[in-house]
C-alpha cells in the first residue's frame, strides 16, 4: 500500500514539474511580448540562381531540367500549366487582396552551392547563420532535440539530417527533388493521387511549377522513432515559394510530421501556394502539425505573405487516421484547408486549429472532412482570435457520402474578438447523405470581457501579459495537441501576434 | 497610515455613488464594513483597486503616503493592494498553478527580483492550499471554471495567501459559504492577521465578524460612512437591523 502511495506521490511529482517547466517557458514567452517588430525579419544574403521572371512553358521546362527530372514528370508540370492556364483565381473567400500578377515572380530560386554538402561543415555559413537566427541550428538540433530536420531555403533542401538513423527503420525522409533522383518509382505511385491538378487553381500552380518539399515514406508496421521536422523558410525577393510534401504511411505505420515557416521582412506581397498530400494504409496513423509564422505585413497592411496552401490527406486504408493541427499566426493572408477524406472503414480525420490574425491580416480557414468508409469518424476544433482590423474566417464542410454507414462528425468552432474594429465568420457547410450518421456542430463567439482582463490585472498581470494569458488559455485544447517544443514556440507566436492589439 | 481616504466622490457613468467616503486604515488592523445593498462598499472596492470605469471625481486615496488614484490596477496589485472578489470570473483553459506563478512572477518583476524558482513555488503552493484546505485537483484546473460558490471564495483567500498583501479588501467573501467553508475562509484569512497588513472586511452580514474578528466597524449608507465603532457595533447593527442607520442618518 505505501509503495502504491510513493508511486502516486512520485508520479505527481513528475506531473508537476513537468507543469513548471511548461509554466516556466510561458513567462519567458510573456517577456517576449515586449518585442513587437517582426522578429524574424532579416535577409540573408546567399546567392541565389533564378528563373527568369514569369511563367510560360519554358520556366517549366527550366525547372525541370534544372532538378533533372524524368519526362513523366515534365510532362506532370506541363498537364498541370495547360490546366492552369484554362481556370480562373477563386474569388469565394472572404478576402481582399489586389489581383496578383503571376508573370511578375521569379518561379525558381536556389541557393548557389558547387556540391551536395555531405556534413554541416560544408553548408554555406552564412544559411546555418540564418538557422541560428530563427533558433533551430541544425547542430542544436541534432544534438540536443533528437529532431530531423529537413530545412528548405528558397525552394532547395539543403541539408537532411538523421537520414541514418531513419534508414536503419527503412524510412525515407528526404526532399522532394532527391526523392525522384532516388525513388522515381514511389513518387510517381504517389504524386497527385490526393492532390489532383485539377483540385484547384493554386494547386495547379503548384503542380506546374514547385521547385522541391519534402518526401516521407514510412514502411510497414515501422513506427517513426522521432518526430519529423521541416522548417520551410522564403529568403529571397519576388520569388514565390511552390513547395511540395508528399506524406506516405505504409500498412500499420506511424509519424509525427511537423512543419514550421518564418520567412524575413519584405514590403513586396509574396506568394506562396504548397501542396500537402497525406496517405495513410491501413491501420496507419499521421499526425501533422503546422505552426506558420510568416511575415504577415505591417500595422498598416503594407507587405506580408499571400498564402495559398492545398493540405489534403486521404485515409486509404481500414483503421487508419490523419491527424492535422496547425497555428496560424503569420501571413498577410492565409487560405487554407487541411482536409481529410476517410475512405477506408473506420478511419478517423482530425483537424485542430487556431488562427489568430492581427492589424490587417486575413485569413480564410477550416477544413473538409469527407466520409466515405463505414464508421469513419472526424472532429474538429477550431478556435480563431481576431484583433485589430483583422479579419478571420472559418470555412469547413463535413460531406458523408451515402455509403458511410454510422460516420460521425462533432465539429465546434470558436472565435474570439479583441476590439470592436475585427471581423469573425463561420461558414459551415454539412452535406449529409446518410440516415444512420450523426453530425454535430457546435460554434460560439466571445470577446475577452473587462472582468477578465481585470481580475489578472488585480493580480498584478500587466494587460498584455494578461491578453497573452488568457488567449492561450482560450486557444489551449488545440495548443495540447502539439508536440512540446512546437507548443512551446506556439504560445509565444499568440502572444507576440497580438502584442499592442488592445490598448 | 497604510490607507486614508480622504471625501472621495466616485461617479460610474456620470452617477455619483461615494459621495464623500472617509477611511484611515493602520498596519495590523482589520476593518469591517458594513451596510445594506448599493449604498457603495463594492465601488469603494472597486475605487481603491483602480477598476476602469470608477470616476474619481474628487477626494484622494492615500496609500503608503502616495495618492494612488492615477496608477493602473497592476501597478496597485504589485504595490500591495489585493482583493478578493465578489464574483471571481473564470479564465478558462488556465489552471491556478499557471496564473498564479504568473502572478508572483509579475509581482517580483516589479521589485527587481528573479523569478521564483520551481521547488519554492512547489513548497509554497502546497504550504498555503493547506491553509485554506484546497485539494491538489482543484489547483491544476482553470481558474475558477465550474468551482461550486465555496471553491471560489476558497480560491481567492489561497490566491491572497500566495500573494502576501500588505493590504487587502474582502469584498462579500462571505456571501454564498456555508458555515464550514465560511470558517475555513476566515481562518485563512486569520492566519495571514500581522502587524504588517492590514484587511478592510465587506460584508452584510455580523456573521462572518465572529469569525474574523474586527478592530473597527463602520456602517455605509449612501455613499458614505455614517457611523464607526467597535466590534460591538456590528451586534447592535444586527439587533437593530438597517432600518436603525436609516432614522440614525435622517436625525443627523
Amino acid at each position: 500500500m505505501s509503495k502504491f502511495i510513493n508511486f502516486a506521490v512520485l508520479f505527481i511529482f513528475i506531473l508537476n514539474r513537468n507543469q513548471m517547466k511548461e509554466e516556466k517557458e510561458n513567462e519567458n514567452i510573456l517577456d517576449e511580448v515586449t518585442t513587437s517588430e517582426y522578429k524574424y525579419g532579416f535577409y540573408t544574403d546567399i546567392e541565389t540562381e533564378t528563373a527568369p521572371k514569369g511563367l510560360n512553358e519554358d520556366t517549366i521546362r527550366f525547372i525541370s531540367k534544372k532538378k533533372n527530372e524524368p519526362e513523366w514528370l515534365l510532362e506532370f508540370r506541363l498537364k498541370a500549366f495547360r490546366y492552369w492556364q484554362t481556370i480562373e483565381e477563386p474569388n469565394w473567400a472572404l478576402l481582399n487582396h489586389p489581383p496578383i500578377d503571376y508573370q511578375d515572380i521569379i518561379y525558381y530560386a536556389a541557393p548557389k552551392q558547387k556540391k551536395q554538402a555531405e556534413s554541416l561543415d560544408e553548408v554555406d555559413p552564412e544559411l546555418l547563420e540564418t538557422f541560428n537566427k530563427l533558433g533551430i541550428s541544425l547542430e542544436e538540433q541534432k544534438m540536443l532535440t533528437g529532431v530531423a530536420v529537413d530545412a528548405v531555403v528558397d525552394s532547395v533542401s539543403v541539408k537532411t539530417t538523421f537520414q541514418d538513423t531513419l534508414a536503419k527503420h527503412g524510412i525515407i525522409f528526404c526532399s522532394f527533388s532527391e526523392a525522384v533522383q532516388d525513388h522515381p518509382e514511389l513518387v510517381r505511385e504517389y504524386l497527385g493521387t490526393v492532390v489532383p491538378h485539377t483540385d484547384n487553381y493554386f494547386a495547379a500552380l503548384n503542380s506546374a511549377v514547385f521547385s522541391d518539399g519534402s518526401f516521407c515514406y514510412i514502411p510497414k508496421g515501422v513506427r517513426c522513432p522521432i518526430e519529423l521536422s521541416t522548417y520551410f523558410r522564403i529568403n529571397a525577393a519576388n520569388t514565390g515559394q511552390f513547395e511540395r510534401t508528399l506524406l506516405v504511411a505504409d500498412e500499420g505505420a506511424y509519424v509525427s510530421y511537423l512543419e514550421g515557416c518564418t520567412a524575413p521582412q519584405r514590403d513586396e506581397n509574396q506568394l506562396h501556394a504548397a501542396i500537402v498530400e497525406i496517405i495513410t494504409h491501413d491501420d496507419a496513423e499521421v499526425k501533422y502539425s503546422t505552426v506558420q509564422n510568416w511575415y504577415p505585413g505591417d500595422k498598416d497592411g503594407k507587405g506580408g505573405i499571400y498564402n495559398f496552401v492545398t493540405k489534403r490527406g486521404l485515409c486509404k486504408g481500414n483503421n487508419s487516421k490523419i491527424s492535422w493541427t496547425q497555428v496560424e499566426t503569420g501571413s498577410a493572408i492565409t487560405w487554407k484547408y487541411p482536409s481529410c477524406t476517410l475512405l477506408g472503414d473506420n478511419s478517423i480525420g482530425e483537424f485542430y486549429s487556431v488562427a489568430v490574425t492581427n492589424n490587417y491580416q486575413q485569413a480564410d480557414t477550416g477544413t473538409k472532412m469527407i466520409h466515405i468508409g463505414k464508421n469513419t469518424r472526424s472532429t474538429i476544433i477550431s478556435k480563431g482570435i481576431s484583433a485589430g482590423k483583422s479579419n478571420n474566417s472559418y470555412r469547413g464542410l463535413v460531406r458523408v457520402s451515402k455509403k458511410a454507414e454510422n460516420a460521425r462528425n462533432f465539429s465546434q468552432c470558436d472565435s474570439l474578438l479583441l476590439g470592436d474594429k475585427c471581423g469573425a465568420h463561420t461558414f459551415p457547410y454539412i452535406k449529409n447523405s446518410n440516415s444512420t450518421s450523426v453530425v454535430e456542430h457546435e460554434a460560439t463567439t466571445s470577446k475577452i470581457s473587462e472582468d477578465q482582463l481585470f481580475y489578472c490585472q488585480q493580480r498584478g498581470i500587466d494587460t498584455e501579459k494578461s491578453i497573452g494569458l488568457i488567449v492561450n488559455g482560450y486557444a489551449k485544447e488545440v495548443l495540447n495537441k502539439l508536440p512540446m517544443e512546437f507548443a512551446v514556440e506556439a504560445q509565444k507566436l499568440l502572444a507576440i501576434t497580438l502584442e499592442g492589439s488592445v490598448g | 497610515m497604510l490607507l486614508n481616504i480622504k471625501d472621495l466622490h466616485v461617479s460610474i457613468d456620470g452617477k455619483e455613488i461615494l459621495k464623500g467616503c472617509n477611511l484611515g486604515v493602520n498596519n495590523g488592523e482589520v476593518h469591517a464594513i458594513m451596510g445594506p445593498n448599493g449604498t457603495g462598499k463594492s465601488t469603494l472596492a472597486a475605487a481603491i483597486t483602480g477598476r476602469e470605469g470608477y470616476d474619481i471625481t474628487s477626494g484622494e486615496i492615500i496609500y503608503k503616503g502616495q495618492d494612488i488614484s492615477e496608477l493602473s490596477p497592476d501597478i496597485r496589485a504589485n504595490e500591495g493592494i489585493f482583493l478578493s472578489f465578489q464574483y471571481p470570473v473564470e479564465i478558462p483553459g488556465v489552471s491556478i498553478t499557471n496564473f498564479m506563478r504568473t502572478a508572483i512572477n509579475a509581482q517580483r518583476e516589479y521589485r527587481g527580483e528573479q523569478p521564483i524558482a520551481a521547488g519554492e513555488f512547489l513548497k509554497k503552493m502546497e504550504e498555503k492550499k493547506k491553509l485554506v484546505d484546497i485539494q491538489s485537483k482543484l489547483t491544476n484546473r482553470s481558474v475558477n471554471e465550474g468551482f461550486s460558490g465555496g471553491e471560489k471564495k476558497k480560491n481567492e483567500i489561497f490566491q491572497m495567501a500566495m500573494l502576501e498583501p500588505t493590504f487587502a479588501v474582502l469584498d462579500e467573501t462571505d456571501s454564498g459559504l456555508d458555515i464550514d467553508a465560511l470558517k475555513v475562509v476566515a481562518n485563512g484569512v486569520n492566519a495571514l492577521r500581522s502587524e504588517n497588513n492590514a484587511f478592510v472586511v465587506i460584508t452584510h452580514y455580523q456573521r462572518l465578524l465572529d469569525y474574523i474578528v474586527p478592530d473597527f466597524v463602520h456602517v455605509m449608507y449612501d455613499g458614505k460612512i455614517v457611523k464607526s465603532g467597535g466590534k460591538g457595533l456590528a451586534n447592535e447593527l444586527e439587533e437593530k437591523g438597517y432600518d436603525w442607520i436609516k432614522e440614525h442618518v435622517q436625525n443627523g
